[in-house]
């Protein structure tokens, strides 16, 4: 049997993506220590390969092996949103690495294997490849997380991950088992039409999307399945936590919303009410537990938990049951829009916990950031315009964020939903907010001598300056961002 | 004769959950790594029991996909969990409390 040149062509990103990969961590064995940053370049290298592939491909839809893999706009959105967040992840972890002494090229590789996983995910039409993808993502990310080998904190989160990520996934794998029992097959049209002619109420259909639901719930961190979250980003080391947070979460939605959008669109009078709940569940735990949290990379992950229920709100606006088409898909590509802005401000913020790095102690306790304005005033203001963004302040990019989500809701008659997000944006307001509150109002500690020891280099640098434009770029003139995610949108039925 | 489907379906539904109680209530890491792999088997059963059924190759395929990620899962799952031993001298979960659980 060969191959078509046309199937190979469509999966041509995720191929570069893949032998990029396996070239570091064949390379890496035969390198010296001082050489290995070159390997990170290899990477870099062929994300800006990927991203021509995947710019020339954007605007048509293709099928490939029968049906497996689905090359669409939608798709390319999300790919494109991953090479950058892989990119910066890179150009961070240079810096960190060398911090952290790790002279790990393996690290990229498996970095890079990770993105491939999602790739395969955001681009999958059925659901074998969505579960291989995923479950590529996750081997990638387990052995990210735990890659400080002398760590005892790395290697506990990347177990907890483990554990918790590999039991997920067979609950995923156990609703794709039924599911494929009720309709006959696992790719997703033929399943939406399949389950086009059944009756809303078959209690197996009910268990399979509930069963899918929690698979999906624990990837995207969503209530209840959220609590591996806090101890894995704590965890883990802080560039893999950038990742993880960013990357993993962006893909998880993007297969997400394409399995239930489009594969079981028709069920949505049944899973609109579900999301309903999850979302509101995840926007109260997400927001009040970071309140009490004393560990920045803590507090962020229960902000990641937030973010995610902001981005619900969106999903749950796509599968409203009455509203018009074009206010569903104003719904989805505003959760689009949210994800694009959430990258660019989580991954400022990680960079500047990075950044902060005091010699092998990592400045990680808010009370760290005492007087930092003081002490180095622009790694303050940098975290400054980052932690505005989050809590949804104008005129940064989280701002606009939200307020095309809560429009969705408010032109879906959910306006509720709205004024309960609102609210609880303003509760987000005070954990970011204390932040800076330490950062500027407070006078440095007497017995913290001298400045602190930045961990800066020319790559982080880079990481923080796109990340800085990202968020005041799509603050201040969002309509390109905006025009993108509505061009790139799911045919909603 | 041919076995109705649903003894499968219920075949598959007591190692699911046999698996699933086993992740919830063990505390040793490598029973819950085999609870795992006991869920992961039941999904196998069924794909092969609607397989059958259906007169349809897609869910043998999937369990060969299915069996090949187990089996990378157990990989890089008991590597983590021989660095954990190094680094704890235990496999049991309790002991892990760097991270409040």
């Amino acid at each position: 049997m060969t191959l078509p040149l046309t199937d190979i062509l469509a999966i041509l990103p995720e191929l570069i993506v893949v032998g990029a990969a396996c070239l570091i961590l064949v390379l890496d064995p035969i390198t010296s220590a001082a050489r290995k940053e070159w390997l990170a370049w290899i990477g870099l290298g062929a994300l800006a390969a990927c991203v021509g592939v995947t710019v020339s491909q954007m605007g048509v839809t293709v099928m490939a092996f029968s049906d497996l893999v689905i090359v669409d706009p939608y798709a390319g959105f999300w790919k494109l949103l991953l090479y950058v967040v892989s990119g910066l992840t890179i150009l961070l972890s240079l810096a960190y690495l060398k911090e952290e002494a790790m002279h790990l090229a393996e690290y990229y590789g498996f970095l890079l294997l990770s993105l491939a996983g999602m790739m395969v995910m955001v681009s999958a039409a059925d659901l074998l490849t969505i579960y291989l993808g995923t479950e590529l993502m996750s081997l990638s990310l387990y052995i990210l997380a735990g890659i400080k080998r002398t760590e005892g904190r790395s290697l506990e989160a990347s177990a907890k991950y483990f554990v918790l990520g590999a039991f997920s996934s067979g609950i995923l794998l156990y609703g794709i088992s039924l599911l494929f029992g009720i309709t006959g097959s696992t790719k997703l049209s033929a399943i939406a039409s399949a389950i086009h002619g059944r009756s809303l109420d078959d209690p197996l259909l009910l268990l399979a999307m509930i069963l899918l639901v929690v698979g999906f719930g624990f990837k995207i961190a969503a209530v209840p399945f959220h609590m591996w979250t806090p101890d894995v980003y704590e965890g883990s080391p802080t560039s893999v936590t950038a990742f993880m947070a960013v990357a993993s979460k962006a893909a998880s939605f993007g297969a997400f919303m394409r399995v239930f959008l489009e594969g079981l669109g028709g069920l949505k009078a049944n899973w609109h009410g579900l999301f309903l709940i999850v979302c509101i569940a995840t926007l109260v735990l997400g927001n009040v537990v970071a309140i009490v949290q004393t560990n920045i990379k803590r507090m962020l992950a229960y902000s990641s938990i937030a973010h995610a229920g902001y981005a619900l709100i969106g999903v749950v606006v796509a599968g409203h049951a009455t509203a018009s088409i074009e206010i569903r898909s104003l719904g989805l590509s505003s959760v689009m829009l949210y994800l694009a802005i959430y990258a660019f401000m989580t991954l400022g913020a990680f960079a500047v916990v990075a950044l902060l790095r005091k010699g092998g102690v990592e400045g990680e306790d808010i009370e760290d950031y005492t007087g930092l304005a003081k002490r180095q005033p622009v790694a303050a203001f940098l975290m400054l315009v980052f932690m505005v963004s989050l809590a949804g302040i104008p005129p940064t990019a989280g701002f606009i964020g939200k307020f095309y989500l809560f429009m969705g809701a408010v032109r879906a008659g959910l306006t509720w939903l709205a004024v309960v997000a609102l609210l609880l944006a303003a509760v987000s307001a005070y954990y970011y907010l204390r932040v800076v509150m330490v950062m500027y109002m407070r006078e440095p500690d007497a017995s913290v001598t001298g400045q602190p020891r930045l961990a800066a280099s020319p790559a982080l640098a880079i990481v923080l300056a796109c990340a800085l434009a990202g968020v005041v770029l799509c603050g201040l003139y969002p309509n390109p961002l905006v025009a993108l995610t509505q061009q790139a949108i799911l045919a909603l039925k | 004769m041919t076995v109705p489907i649903s003894y499968y379906l219920v075949l598959s539904a007591i190692v699911f959950l046999t698996g699933l109680v086993g992740v919830l209530i063990r505390r040793n890491i490598i029973i819950i790594l085999l609870s795992v792999e006991l869920m992961l088997n039941a999904t196998n059963i069924n794909f092969v029991a609607f397989s059958h059924h259906f007169h349809n190759v897609t869910g043998q395929v999937f369990v060969f996909f299915a069996l090949t990620v187990a089996a990378a899962e157990v990989a890089v799952g008991l590597a983590i969990i021989i660095a954990l031993y190094r680094s704890k001298a235990s496999i049991n979960v309790d002991d892990f409390q760097l991270l409040k659980w």
